[in-house]
């Protein structure tokens, strides 16, 4: 009987955790699967097509230069390598005040040739226009399609993924962004967390470190949209303040609300990691003549660095992946941070802001998932430095 | 026996039409207006059941694609991407303008502007104005806030005020309505927009023009209703034509003397 119970029970664990493996690799499998895609899908919006006059020779346009054209920014078509020629622009919402209903027909069935009409009759012309409405027409030139090439989205500076007819996204300033609090808030909330946990761990009298401990945990309770409130209505007006900021959501206020809510996790994991320095090793260094301070820092903390890393670590991966709180406080502008005293925007406050509305299997959505594993990457770096540094403490000792 | 089970089946089959039970999904603005009305249309037919979820406008239209709602709430038109995806997959959209909605330009009540015309909002919002003594405040940096790109605010105040034209890159961009509010009463550069449900004394809206300066209109349901204030935009609901007759019941009463009317108080414009 008891065998059995034995085999059923190493069976159930098994099972569970090749299936635990499997769901996790499959996820991981997903997530790449849509990232790819974004590189297969083409500049301009899906389904339609530029449109040129036939004198018109130009043929290779970037994202950038058709946002550029569709701002009123590029005017003359001698800017991208064509003529000299003002740039004349349209839309298919323009189709309405140039024509009647009546002769555009009921279902549209009229539109194609129409807009076939005013691209013959105006050189200058870009139309922004469906495929599927002036196929078949005679006598216009296309810009030609091609796929989003992998150097403008790692390396462009914009990030505008729903503008017409090409969207941009150039993720550069969303990783900075988010390097860049996350750096800020580790500034911040290591020296403190540390000083906490030895506090804690070691100089603090029992009875008090028994009340402390359990708020400061209770901290890590808080839900995420807590605090980033807490930060909009607080932390923000008094940064304007005492800064004299012309505007508070900031890289600034991001990471100190990030600071606050690594904190627990830094504390709680640090402390446990000295309290489990044997008391044989402690009183070894007191006996030697050392005081408490030098035991501290010449005992304790090199006994537990790999469990101190590993809070950091968490730490860190807590601020890197913080979603609702970053999204209230940092301002979410996407642009390249240059002081911390600027809004900021970060990649999983995108993701969560922008995925609800990104139509499922287009672009812009798979773009996100493209932000997810640029995410997953970070935190596989930083996993693996901790794995080294705390395999060469090993190694040390 | 027998032919009483089969009647007792058919009874069975059929009371989810009776019921009259309808899905409605979709954009966020239209959530509060949808879910009045359909309280009281319930109330007033007791057979009917209506469920009413947010999610935005993308999710309503892409939900009535898959077919797990009856009605879509919109904040903006359907694209014609999204139309010629339902036409492809045998769904023929019907598009009904339920009431409109009318959106305001904030700025802190500290800001001594009063009214801007649309050139002079548009370059503001595209970074071409950066400074509030050019369009004669004082001197002091303009702070751009706007919604986030999912929101179907921001696409229509893009097609509205910016011409289609792109936001400028450094322009701060909230998660909600409320988050621009609360950002907006406390910094004093700043400019964004909001629903006219939410003015409230915190914020100071202001007054637009768009025949270049002639006339300026502050945003009022009053203004909005008589069609005097520009910024203006409908708000839709789709559906598939084959369930047209399952649907009707519903928008009939949101048209209806007493829809319109509970539209009004609720703080949106009636059609």
């Amino acid at each position: 009987m008891k065998k059995w119970i034995d085999i059923i029970a190493k069976r159930i664990f098994t099972v569970s955790g090749f299936v635990t493996s499997i769901v996790i690799v499959l996820i991981i499998a997903f997530l790449f699967a849509e990232a790819v895609g974004l590189f297969s899908q083409p500049v301009i919006e899906e389904g339609y097509v530029l449109a040129l006059n036939k004198q018109n020779d130009v043929k290779d346009l970037s994202a950038l230069e058709i946002k550029d054209i569709f701002d009123e920014e590029i005017t003359n078509w001698k800017e991208v390598g064509g003529k000299e020629m003002p740039i004349d622009v349209f839309r298919l919402e323009d189709l309405d005040k140039l024509y009647t209903e009546a002769e555009l027909g009921d279902e549209y069935q009229y539109a194609g040739a129409k807009i076939a009409e005013q691209i013959h009759s105006r050189p200058g012309i870009v139309a922004f226009v469906p495929a599927s409405l002036i196929e078949g027409q005679k006598d216009i030139n296309y810009i030609d399609d091609n796929t989003i090439p992998v150097k403008d989205v790692l390396l462009g500076a914009e990030w505008f993924p729903t503008a017409t007819p090409s969207p941009i996204f150039g993720i550069l300033p969303l990783i900075s962004g988010t390097l860049w609090v996350s750096f800020f808030a580790i500034l911040f909330a290591l020296p403190f967390g540390l000083a906490v946990s030895i506090f804690l761990a070691e100089v603090a009298n029992p009875r008090v470190s028994k009340i402390l401990k359990p708020i400061i945990e209770l901290l890590n309770g808080i839900p995420s949209v807590v605090y980033g409130f807490f930060g909009l209505a607080v932390i923000v007006p008094m940064l304007q303040r005492t800064f004299n900021l012309p505007v508070g959501e900031s890289g600034l206020a991001g990471s100190i609300v990030l600071a606050i809510m690594a904190l627990p996790t830094i504390i709680t994991v640090a402390e446990d990691a000295m309290r489990n320095c044997p008391r044989a090793m402690r009183e070894a260094s007191l006996a030697l003549g050392a005081t408490q301070w030098q035991t501290i820092y010449k005992v304790v903390i090199p006994y537990s660095i790999s469990g101190i890393t590993s809070g950091v670590v968490l730490g860190i991966g807590r601020a890197i992946g913080e979603t609702m709180a970053v999204l209230m406080v940092t301002g979410n502008a996407a642009v390249m941070p240059s002081s911390i005293l600027e809004p900021l925007r970060t990649i999983p406050a995108t993701i969560a802001a922008e995925l609800g509305e990104a139509p499922a299997g287009g672009a812009h959505y798979q773009s996100l998932f493209l932000l997810g594993v640029i995410l997953f990457f970070i935190t596989l770096f930083i996993n693996s430095c901790v794995e080294v540094v705390s395999a060469r403490n090993r190694l040390k000792r | 026996m027998n032919k009483q089970i089969i009647s007792l089946v058919a009874l069975l089959l059929c009371m989810p039409c009776a019921l009259h039970a309808q899905r409605i999904k979709g954009s966020d603005t239209v959530l509060p207006l949808t879910q009045t009305l359909s309280e009281i249309y319930m109330n007033n037919h007791p057979e009917a059941t209506i469920t009413v979820t947010g999610g935005g406008s993308g999710v309503g239209i892409s939900a009535l694609l898959d077919g797990t709602t009856d009605i879509a709430m919109a904040s903006r038109r359907i694209k014609f991407s999204e139309k010629m995806k339902l036409k492809q997959s045998k769904h023929e959209p019907c598009e009904v303008i339920v009431a409109y909605d009318a959106l305001a330009v904030i700025v802190n009540p500290g800001n001594p502007v009063k009214q801007l015309t649309r050139e002079q909002l548009e370059a503001i919002f595209r970074g071409k104005i950066t400074n509030w003594k050019e369009v004669g405040g004082e001197d002091a940096k303009i702070i751009v806030y706007s919604r986030e790109t999912s929101s179907g605010t921001y696409e229509f105040f893009k097609e509205s005020v910016l011409h289609n034209k792109n936001y400028m890159s450094g322009v701060l961009s909230m998660p909600a309505t409320g988050a621009i509010i609360q950002s907006v009463s406390q910094t004093r550069g700043a400019i964004g927009y909001v629903g006219l449900a939410y003015l409230n004394p915190m914020i100071k809206a202001l007054a637009v023009s768009y025949d270049g300066g002639k006339n300026y209109v502050f945003p009022t349901v009053e203004s909005a209703v008589k069609k005097e204030y520009p910024v203006v935009r409908p708000l839709y609901y789709y559906y598939d034509k084959a369930n047209e007759t399952a649907v009707m019941p519903f928008i009939r009463y949101i048209e209806s003397k007493d829809g319109q009317a509970e539209t009004l108080k609720l703080g949106f414009i009636p059609r």
